[in-house]
C-alpha cells in the first residue's frame, strides 16, 4: 500500500494552526482544571455550584449574584443592542443606498471607538453626561442611559461592520426601487425588506454586542460602584475567591461559544437564501 | 390628448448632458420601446418617469395630472427591472401582494388578485416557491406579476429580457406583449436589441447620446430612416460612396467602378453639386443577385445594375448572407434561404441589381 507523501507546505500550515489552538486551548484546559481543584485532592464542580447556589464574594448571603449581574448586564445589552439597530440599520442603509461615497468615513468613525482607550471613554461620559445640562448619573434611569450609550459606542465597529456587510450582500438599491415603485415608503422599506434581509447580520451583531456587554468592566464599574454588573461581579470573585473565578471563566466562556453557534446556526440557514439574490 | 406626456426633458449630471430636448406623447395603452446604444439616455429618461431620477427640465404628465415632483411611490407606475430586483425572503405570492399590502387592500382582495396574476403568468402551482428557487425565467415573470398587481397606470421594463439566454427571452417577449395586449396598460421598454423593440412595439424611439434621433412604428424606423445613426443602427446597412453626377441630379457615380456603372437614385438631391460625395444607403435584401451568364426572366425597369464579385457566403439560418465587391467596395446581400436556392460560388463575377426606391441618401 503506498503512502501518501505529506506536502510540506500543508504540514508546515498544519503545524501552525495546532500551535495557535494550542495558545488558544491550553490555557482554559488549564483554567478548566483548576476550576475543578476546590476539594482536596479530588475534582468536583464545587466551585461551579459556590458561584451558581451562593455569593462567593459575600460569605454565601443572599440571591446569587451570579444571576443578579447577569440579569443587570443582559437587560444592558437588550437596550444597547436595540438602540444600535435603531441607529446602525438606516445610518448604514441610507450610506450604502444614497452617498455611498461617504463609506471611507464612516468606515473611519466607526471603529474610533477601537483607537480610544477604554479609560478615556469612561472619563469623558463621566464629565459631559454627568454635569449640567445633563445631570444624568443623578438618577439610576439615567446612569443607565449612560452605560448604554457607552456600550452603543464601544460595539459601534462590530455593529456597523455587520449590518454593512449585510447590506452589501444584497442589491440595496434595486430592491429599494422595487419597493417604491409598489408604494413602500421608508418605513415600509426598511422593515419589511431591509432588515428580514439583514438577519444574520444583525443577529451577529447582536450577539457579540451581548458578549462584549456581559464582560465589560471599566465603564460598568465607573458608573456602578455596587458592582451591580456582570464584569463587576467577575472582577469582585477574583479580588476575594480562588478557585470561584476560574469556574466563572469558563461559564463566561460557555455563554460567548453559545451565542457564536447560534450564529453559525442561523447563518447557515439563510446563506442560500442571500447566495441566490446576489447578482 | 396623449396619456402619457413628456415634455422637453432635459436631464444632466453635473457637466453631463445625459437627455436632452426629449418629447415624446404616448397614447393610453400604447407600446414604446426606447432602444438605442448603452449610454444612450432611454435608462434616464424611464427612471424620470419612474420618479428615480428628478428632471433638470422639463415635464412629465399621466393623464393630465403632473407628476414631474412627485415622489416614485406615489406615482402609480410598475417597473420591472433587468435584475428582477424580487424580494429574496419572500415567497411568489408574497412578492406578487407586496404593492397591495402596502396599499392596505382588504385580504380577500389581496388573495383574488395573487391568484390572478399567477394564472396570468401561468406559475399556479409555485406560489409557495422562493425566488432562489426559481429559474431566471420565472423570476422575471414573478416581478412583471408584481409590477402589474398593483394595476399602474404606466408600466416600465428596464431591459427585462437582458439577463436571460435567448431561447427564454423570445417565449418571454411574445409573453410580455401578449399580457400587455390583454390588460391594455400603457407601457415603455428599454433595450438595446432592435429584435426586441421592433417586435414588441407599436412606436419606437431612436436614441442617441441623450437625443431623440426618430419616433415612429418599426416599419418607418426600420424602411424610413431618417438619420445617418438609425439606419446604421436597426438592422444591417450597406454603404456605398459616390460622387453625384450633376447639381441636384439624381445619379450618382460609385467609387471605383468604371464611369458606366452609375446608380440612379428614386429622386433628385436639391441643393446637391456637381462632384459632390454622396454616401448611398441600401438594406442587404434590397439587393438581388444574377449572374452576366443568365438572362434575368423578369427584369425590372430602372433598377440599378452593377457588377460584383461574390467574396463571402455566410448562412445564418432562414438568411444567407453574402459579400460582394463592388469595385473598391463592400456591399451585402441577403438572400432567403430555401432548399432549392443555388448559393453562388466563391470568386464568382454576377451582377446586383437593386431599386432606385432601396437607394437612401443620410
Amino acid at each position: 500500500m503506498a503512502v501518501k507523501k505529506l506536502n510540506p507546505t500543508t504540514l508546515f500550515a498544519w503545524v501552525i494552526l495546532i500551535l495557535c489552538a494550542a495558545y488558544l486551548i491550553v490555557p482554559l484546559l488549564t483554567q478548566f482544571d483548576y476550576s475543578l481543584r476546590m476539594r482536596r485532592d479530588v475534582l468536583s464542580f464545587d466551585a461551579y455550584t459556590s458561584v451558581l447556589s451562593t455569593n462567593p464574594d459575600d460569605n454565601g448571603q443572599g440571591i446569587p449574584r451570579f444571576y443578579t449581574s447577569l440579569l443587570f448586564s443582559t437587560l444592558m445589552a437588550f437596550f444597547t443592542i436595540l438602540v444600535s439597530i435603531l441607529i446602525i440599520v438606516p445610518t448604514a442603509y441610507w450610506v450604502n443606498y444614497r452617498v455611498p461615497k461617504f463609506k471611507p468615513v464612516m468606515d473611519f468613525f466607526t471603529v474610533l471607538p477601537f483607537a480610544i482607550p477604554g479609560i478615556v471613554l469612561t472619563f469623558g461620559y463621566l464629565r459631559t453626561y454627568s454635569a449640567q445640562p445633563f445631570a444624568l448619573t443623578n438618577t439610576e434611569v439615567g446612569t443607565a442611559v449612560i452605560l448604554i450609550g457607552g456600550y452603543t459606542i464601544g460595539v459601534m465597529p462590530y455593529t456597523y461592520r455587520a449590518v454593512d456587510t449585510g447590506l452589501r450582500a444584497i442589491d440595496v438599491r434595486t430592491l429599494t426601487e422595487a419597493a417604491r415603485s409598489l408604494g413602500a415608503g421608508w418605513g415600509d422599506i426598511i422593515l419589511r425588506v431591509i432588515l428580514p434581509n439583514l438577519r444574520v447580520a444583525v443577529l451577529s451583531a447582536s450577539l457579540l454586542t451581548f458578549a462584549i456587554a456581559i464582560g465589560e468592566y471599566t465603564l460598568a464599574n465607573f458608573l456602578f460602584p455596587d458592582e451591580r454588573a456582570f464584569g463587576s461581579y467577575m472582577a469582585a470573585v477574583g479580588r476575594n475567591r480562588i478557585f470561584e473565578p476560574a469556574a466563572l471563566t469558563i461559564i463566561s466562556y460557555a455563554l460567548v461559544w453559545v451565542c457564536v453557534l447560534v450564529i453559525q446556526r442561523v447563518a447557515r440557514g439563510t446563506d442560500q437564501t442571500q447566495a441566490a439574490s446576489i447578482r | 390628448m396623449a396619456f402619457l406626456e413628456l415634455s422637453n426633458l432635459h436631464k444632466a449630471f453635473g457637466p453631463t448632458t445625459a437627455v436632452e430636448n426629449f418629447d415624446l406623447d404616448v397614447q393610453r395603452g400604447e407600446f414604446v420601446s426606447f432602444l438605442g446604444p448603452s449610454g444612450c439616455g432611454k435608462t434616464t429618461t424611464m427612471r424620470m418617469v419612474a420618479g428615480f431620477e428628478t428632471p433638470t427640465q422639463g415635464s412629465i404628465k399621466i393623464d393630465n395630472a403632473e407628476i414631474t415632483g412627485v415622489p416614485p411611490n406615489k406615482r402609480n407606475v410598475g417597473m420591472v427591472f433587468q435584475s428582477y430586483a424580487l424580494f429574496p425572503h419572500m415567497s411568489v405570492s408574497d412578492n406578487i401582494a407586496f404593492g397591495l399590502k402596502i396599499a392596505r387592500k382588504p385580504a380577500s382582495e389581496i388573495h383574488q388578485r395573487v391568484s390572478d396574476m399567477l394564472a396570468l403568468i401561468k406559475m399556479q402551482a409555485l406560489g409557495n416557491r422562493y425566488p432562489h428557487q426559481l429559474s431566471g425565467g420565472q423570476q422575471q415573470r414573478v416581478a412583471l406579476a408584481r409590477a402589474i398587481a398593483i394595476r399602474p397606470q404606466v408600466l416600465l421594463l428596464d431591459e427585462p429580457l437582458s439577463a436571460l439566454d435567448a431561447k427564454i427571452r423570445l417565449e418571454l417577449r411574445n409573453e410580455i406583449r401578449a399580457i400587455q395586449q390583454q390588460l391594455g396598460i400603457t407601457t415603455i421598454y428599454v433595450t438595446h436589441d432592435q429584435e426586441e423593440a421592433m417586435s414588441l412595439s407599436d412606436r419606437v424611439v431612436v436614441m442617441c447620446e441623450g437625443r431623440m434621433e426618430q419616433v415612429g412604428t418599426p416599419f418607418e424606423i426600420y424602411n424610413f430612416p431618417r438619420t445617418a445613426f438609425v439606419a446604421s443602427f436597426v438592422g444591417t446597412l450597406n454603404v456605398l460612396h459616390g460622387t453625384l453626377q450633376e447639381a441636384a441630379g439624381d445619379r450618382v457615380l460609385i467609387e471605383g467602378l468604371p464611369p458606366g456603372a452609375m446608380i440612379r437614385l428614386a429622386r433628385t438631391l436639391p441643393g446637391g453639386r456637381a462632384g459632390e460625395g454622396v454616401i448611398v444607403n441600401l438594406r442587404p435584401e434590397a439587393v438581388q443577385i444574377g449572374s452576366p451568364a443568365t438572362h434575368d426572366p423578369t427584369p425590372v425597369e430602372h433598377d440599378n445594375v452593377l457588377p460584383a464579385v461574390i467574396e463571402q457566403i455566410t448562412f445564418l439560418g432562414s438568411v444567407v448572407r453574402v459579400k460582394l465587391r463592388v469595385g473598391t467596395q463592400h456591399l451585402l446581400a441577403d438572400l432567403f434561404n430555401n432548399p432549392s436556392l443555388v448559393l453562388p460560388k466563391l470568386g464568382e463575377k454576377v451582377t446586383i441589381r437593386f431599386s432606385p426606391d432601396a437607394c437612401r441618401i443620410l
